[in-house]
């Protein structure tokens, strides 16, 4: 029997090329399983637009689907232009942190002001891991990596946040550790045609998990769970207890 | 004859930019291209395109870029900052065969410079602005009814060669009011579709031709990258011989087509010694100073460019075997006289005449005087 996915994947390209370990694979897995739940035998109908980087590799070439592989950061505006031109396709764009929160994100904040029906998944792995490890918009205070040698000094960027403040439809974070409630929020966006966000904290072992001082990608895993607080906690929670924290959770749901 | 009207240059682009088939137009707000995207505002809707104004240039060509992968004819339109802003998207429609019109009125920079004023500072620009190696199709309007003209047909080009076309007007060719008329046949040419996998999306067995190009959403698993890819779009970012491959039929699909792409008017008088080669608003310059010389007994012959890249250096060549001065005037410090200079016979002495800045035009009387001290 082929595995489950196989279906859904261009199999001359498996191997796919991330490193081991690297969380790219789960939010494949987490996006595959809310296909299947919801009935999907194929990827017709489907766009995924990606921009430059590790997450953008994720759909493209991978996916058995139309893939469009943009410019670095500009993902946003080619969907933009597809879902105008074809309102009838799911537009998904799936692209990590530098590319959405970094070099494209007033792309983000502009098609979140015009609810435009793309559905985005930021994978947020906190560094940008395909130049090697450098300082990207959402690396925590005090990592050291390869441009922050002394220790980040910059407050990172919390994109969720931002979503939920422009009141899209849709607004959800979770890390790689919470693959079924990751999985659920996927099928909401999947099956909505209102402009929605979800992002995942992914684990780069090679290029940020090093940094930490964590030799394997499960201790990441294990650091995302006991960081996390649910949301619902959080709201009754003071700023100081929040430092540092990653806030898991539906930020805003009103597609459903 | 076909309907006549007295409109203004960014007008007549944004009518018949509608009448080719254009049914996507994203821009940012830029004098002075701004009237190009207003009127379109009014009717794509009516024609059941869609108008929509980004947050930037960079955003614009890169909405038209997905538009077009849609299926749709697609267009944006900008000067100066906005183009310098959109190379990068540029060179990715050109390495991905998106077909797609950029409208360029060009204004004096280098930067902000004068927004609202004329120049002709974009020549090298439009030709290579973006990294790498491409070749560009660049057309040249010099009066409303080629701001008419040369937007069907920079659709045309896109269509048919599948690569991003340039129309480089100017602030003087785009605001100026003048009669067009539109004509009563126009040539329309449609995009080759492919709805199979009979022929690859991103090769041709013809050097010469573009390959079909796939709609998103038709089933196709298309896969669409700007990085270096192979004829069904896998990456393939080692492999030296499927980069060549690929950049060199790019390059020639283009080059190639080279006779069949350049228009210009090429007007020698039998006997005359000195020529003049000229484009857009210096072009009318040129017929102002020819008509006075003319007045004084004096032929000059003229090579007028419609086309600016893929340059005619055949056309150059056969006006410098027939006189022994060109003179070149341009809104810039010297630019489309260095590819004169590079096209030209030896023998043939070139007079650069430049004008920066203001926004005003070379007089006329500044060429007579040129030819009246040689």
């Amino acid at each position: 029997m082929k595995h489950y996915a196989i279906k859904y994947l261009r199999e001359e390209v498996i191997p796919t090329p991330f490193c081991s370990g690297c969380g790219n694979g789960m939010v494949i897995n987490a996006l595959f399983k809310a296909l299947t739940e919801l009935g999907y035998e194929d990827l017709r109908n489907f766009v995924f637009c990606s921009g430059i980087g590790c997450a953008a590799w994720i759909p493209s070439p991978h996916f058995k689907a139309d893939t469009i592989h943009t410019l670095h950061g500009r993902a946003i505006p080619v969907a933009t232009g597809i879902k105008m031109m074809r309102p009838e396709l799911n537009v998904i764009v799936i692209s990590g942190d530098g590319d959405l929160a970094g070099i494209g994100l007033s792309h983000l904040i502009h098609a979140a002001r015009r609810k435009l029906g793309i559905k985005v998944i930021m994978v947020n792995n906190m560094i940008y891991g395909m130049t090697g490890g450098q300082v990207s918009p959402t690396t925590p205070r005090g990592i050291k990596t390869t441009t922050t040698p002394y220790g980040n000094i910059e407050k990172p960027l919390d994109v969720a946040s931002i979503m939920a403040t422009m009141k899209v439809p849709y607004v959800a974070k979770w890390t790689t550790y919470h693959m079924m409630p990751l999985k659920n929020s996927l099928k909401k966006i999947i099956n909505t045609d209102k402009f929605s966000f979800i992002e995942v904290i992914s684990q780069c072992p090679t290029n940020y998990g090093r940094n930490l001082g964590f030799r394997k990608p499960f201790e990441m895993l294990k650091w995302f769970k006991e960081n996390s607080i649910p949301i619902s906690k959080a709201k009754n929670m003071k700023e100081e207890e929040l430092e540092g924290k990653i806030i898991v959770g539906e930020y805003l749901n009103q597609i459903e | 004859m076909g309907e006549k009207y007295f409109i203004q240059g960014n007008i007549a682009c944004a009518e018949a930019a509608v009448i080719a088939g254009c049914r996507f137009f994203a821009a940012y707000p830029i004098t002075p291209a701004s009237e190009i995207g207003e009127r379109l505002s009014e009717l794509l809707p009516a024609v059941g395109g869609k108008f929509i104004q980004m947050e930037d240039e960079i955003a614009s060509i890169n909405a038209v870029i997905g538009a077009s992968w849609a299926g749709a004819k697609a267009m944006t339109a900008t000067s100066g900052p906005g183009f310098s802003l959109m190379q990068e998207g540029i060179g990715y429609a050109f390495m991905t065969e998106t077909p797609c019109v950029i409208v360029v009125v060009q204004r004096v920079g280098p930067a902000t410079g004068q927004a609202s004023k004329g120049a002709q500072g974009n020549f090298y620009q439009s030709r290579w602005g973006t990294h790498g190696d491409y070749s560009a199709i660049v057309l040249a309007p010099n009066s409303v009814q080629e701001m008419f003209d040369l937007t069907i047909k920079a659709f045309n080009y896109a269509e048919e060669y599948r690569t991003p076309v340039i129309l480089l007007a100017d602030e003087l060719t785009a605001h100026i009011f003048e009669p067009l008329e539109v004509p009563e046949k126009i040539e329309i040419k449609e995009r080759k579709v492919a709805v199979d996998y009979s022929e690859p999306f991103f090769d041709s067995k013809d050097p010469l031709k573009a390959p079909p190009m796939p709609r998103l959403g038709i089933g196709l698993n298309v896969l669409v990258t700007g990085s270096t890819h192979n004829e069904w779009g896998y990456r393939a970012t080692s492999d030296p011989m499927i980069h060549r491959k690929l950049v060199t039929r790019l390059y020639y699909k283009i080059e190639g087509n080279a006779k069949k792409i350049c228009e210009y008017e090429l007007d020698i008088n039998d006997g005359s010694k000195i020529g003049i080669i000229s484009y857009g608003c210096s072009s009318r310059s040129a017929y102002g100073a020819i008509e006075i010389l003319s007045e004084h007994g004096l032929k000059i012959s003229h090579l007028r460019l419609k086309t600016l890249w893929p340059f005619p250096d055949w056309a150059v060549k056969e006006l410098s075997s027939k006189v022994d001065t060109i003179i070149v005037p341009e809104l810039s410090l010297g630019q489309l006289v260095r590819e004169v200079e590079r096209a030209s016979y030896d023998k043939t002495k070139i007079i650069s005449l430049t004008k920066v800045g203001g926004g005003e035009l070379i007089r006329p009387q500044e060429i007579v005087e040129i030819v009246r001290r040689l």
